[in-house]
């Protein structure tokens, strides 16, 4: 067996309204449009990890939050409903999904081992969280890959970003020692908005994008920031602000999702690739894929 | 009228279904729980009224509205305790008019009607422990994340006009812990307490209050209580608003603390109020009282109505 690898990452935010507008079969509510420069950032996502070979997608969850540490799914196989407790007219997804257990144990201890609270979560009547599917299912609408699905821990809120950073820079690494070991390829999602101060009414017709923009100039231009140093690989800087972006754009980075990629990637050098970006209800939200140029 | 005929303050967490056993602390509250059940038994209510701080709402205010909700609930954090079967009944005409009531007061808010809606841990939790056979049917409201106090005195307030209308006499329930902060590390049942002395020191305080019924006093500290003994994951400590405006905004109950205990390290105390004719405190108090929901939450976007022009601010 080879040396397993990292062959992406994503930043890969998991608006409801996406898969909504996308009316695909397995979602309830029907859509006419919306959207759309979120979408079609999808869409070149997906044309570009066309080209890539890979075996699991390890995603990183804001809406499956947990206080007393990181948990990571750890049943084979999970068929339900998931209902967006928020959006429950936009978003009831039937899933039908494979984790990769071994691998999510395999992490999962050596998260462990460095010192992190973890824990598997092996009861079989769990519902998946809508962060996750949402997320997978844009990224991999044919489901065909297995998912290796982790927690949001609140250390954000219980103690302080920085607190959080610290966290998330171990489970980083662990995720990276355990991908290496395992042999496989792996693809990572970071699934989260930027900013992500919400309206809190919605217009009548959801997909009405004349209601559409941004929340507050504030957040745009923090989410302009944040893209840039992407754009410039500049991601330990992107690390080193991310307190004080999360706390003034009110921003999903709060979940550590993006912090534990760029600290599995090992905070590459090299320019993101940003697919797009635009608002829903308000929030910041970009498509954006790490990928080293000899993947 | 008062259409509220008594008054619970409850814990939510899954423990108190799944394994009451496992820590004294929490077989007490289980017990008291119990206690609640066989009162409300014995009251002359029609339905529970149900604010819930384990729901949280972003868009506006969500109230459950689906006649017979059905699932088998799993919590995120404590999947390991086991599952949930439930099966609520819900009175689906009074939830409905509570969401018009709501709009009348210029809230935002809408029905929730959805098979495999998630129904959040702290209702399904309460329902099954003190409605078991669901004798009286229940209306649910959520906790909008981004409300503070005028909002959510409004959102009580809206709750009584739809009973009044209705001629139909509650048992109001908040959901909530106290301190909330649970311990970010796996501890053994056994070795459970309440999170820090601070947050023991809030409860005791708020618990003291209580059990002299004065509940508006609550009300006016749940700010202070909101800073030094909650988690700050949404804009306030919303519950005691809700209750107050919806039982009456004063001292004017009798109080019962029937348990406190350590759940996990956060308060989970079980308290009944029921209105008295005599005040435990008469304090003046200096917050407003608003009837409607008049306030502005796009304070950054600059794209709502200004509140004040050029002209009216130079007069």
């Amino acid at each position: 067996m080879g040396k397993g690898k990292i062959v992406a990452g994503i930043l890969a935010p998991h608006p409801p309204h996406l898969v909504y507008a996308e009316n695909p079969p397995q979602n309830e509510p029907k859509a006419e449009c919306g959207w759309e420069s979120l979408r079609w950032a999808y869409e070149r996502l997906r044309r570009s990890l066309s080209t890539l070979e890979y075996d699991v997608l390890i995603v990183h969850s804001p809406h499956w939050r947990t206080n007393s540490g990181t948990h990571f799914l750890g049943v084979p196989h999970f068929k339900s409903i998931s209902v967006d407790p928020v959006f429950p007219n936009l978003f009831r997804y039937h899933y039908d999904l494979k984790v990769d257990v071994d691998l999510a144990e395999k992490i999962c201890q050596a998260a462990a081992q460095d010192g992190l609270e973890t824990q598997m979560m092996r009861n079989k009547d769990f519902r998946i969280d809508y962060g996750t599917i949402v997320s997978c299912h844009l990224t991999n609408p044919e489901w065909n890959k297995p998912i290796v699905g982790i927690s949001s821990c609140g250390a954000a809120r219980y103690f302080n970003m920085d607190v959080l950073q610290a966290m998330m820079f171990k489970l980083g690494k662990a995720t990276r020692k355990a991908v290496e070991e395992s042999g496989k390829r792996v693809v990572l999602l970071s699934s989260n908005s930027l900013s992500h101060r919400h309206f809190t009414s919605e217009p009548e017709l959801p997909e009405d994008m004349s209601h559409e923009h941004i929340n507050n100039h504030n957040q745009y231009i923090w989410d302009m920031k944040m893209i840039d140093l992407m754009k410039r690989g500049r991601s330990k800087e992107i690390v080193d602000v991310l307190t004080d972006f999360t706390e003034q754009a009110t921003a999903e980075t709060d979940s550590g999702s993006l912090t534990w990629m760029l600290s599995a990637l090992d905070f590459p050098t090299y320019p993101a690739e940003v697919h797009g970006y635009g608002t829903v209800i308000g929030t910041g939200n970009a498509v954006v894929e790490w990928r080293e140029a000899n993947v | 009228m008062n259409n509220v005929v008594k008054g619970y303050v409850l814990p939510g967490l899954p423990h108190l279904v799944l394994t009451p056993d496992a820590n004294p602390g929490w077989k007490k509250v289980r017990q008291a729980m119990d206690r609640v059940r066989d009162e409300i038994t014995a009251l002359d209510a029609d339905v529970l009224m149900i604010y819930s701080t384990y729901w949280p709402s972003v868009i506006g205010h969500q109230i459950q509205a689906r006649p017979t909700p059905e699932w088998v609930h799993v919590d995120d954090e404590f999947h390991a305790l086991g599952s949930v079967p439930y099966k609520l009944k819900v009175d689906s005409e009074l939830a409905h008019a509570y969401v018009e009531a709501a709009k009348a007061r210029k809230l935002q808010a809408r029905a929730i009607d959805y098979h495999g809606f998630p129904i959040d841990t702290g209702s399904v939790v309460v329902s099954k422990l003190i409605n078991p056979q669901n004798k009286l049917p229940c209306v649910i409201v959520s906790s909008n994340v981004y409300a503070d106090r005028a909002e959510t005195l409004v959102l009580g307030k809206a709750a009584r006009d739809a009973l009044e209308k209705q001629g139909k006499k509650a048992v109001a329930v908040i959901v909530s812990s106290l301190s909330n902060r649970i311990h970010t590390q796996k501890t053994e049942p056994k070795d459970d307490h309440i999170h820090s002395l601070k947050d023991q020191e809030w409860n005791l305080k708020f618990l003291e209050f209580l059990k002299e019924g004065r509940l508006e006093d609550v009300s006016q500290l749940s700010r202070q209580f909101h800073k030094e003994a909650r988690v700050n994951k949404v804009a306030n400590f919303k519950p005691f608003w809700w209750l107050a405006a919806l039982m009456g905004q004063n001292n004017l109950y009798a109080g019962n603390v029937m348990e406190y205990q350590p759940i996990y390290g956060s308060g989970a105390a079980v308290i009944s109020l029921t209105p008295s004719d005599k005040a435990a405190r008469d304090l003046e108090f200096d917050e407003s009282d608003p009837d409607s929901y008049s306030g502005e939450r796009n304070v950054l976007g600059g794209t709502g109505e200004p509140a004040l022009t050029q002209e009216a601010l130079h007069e």
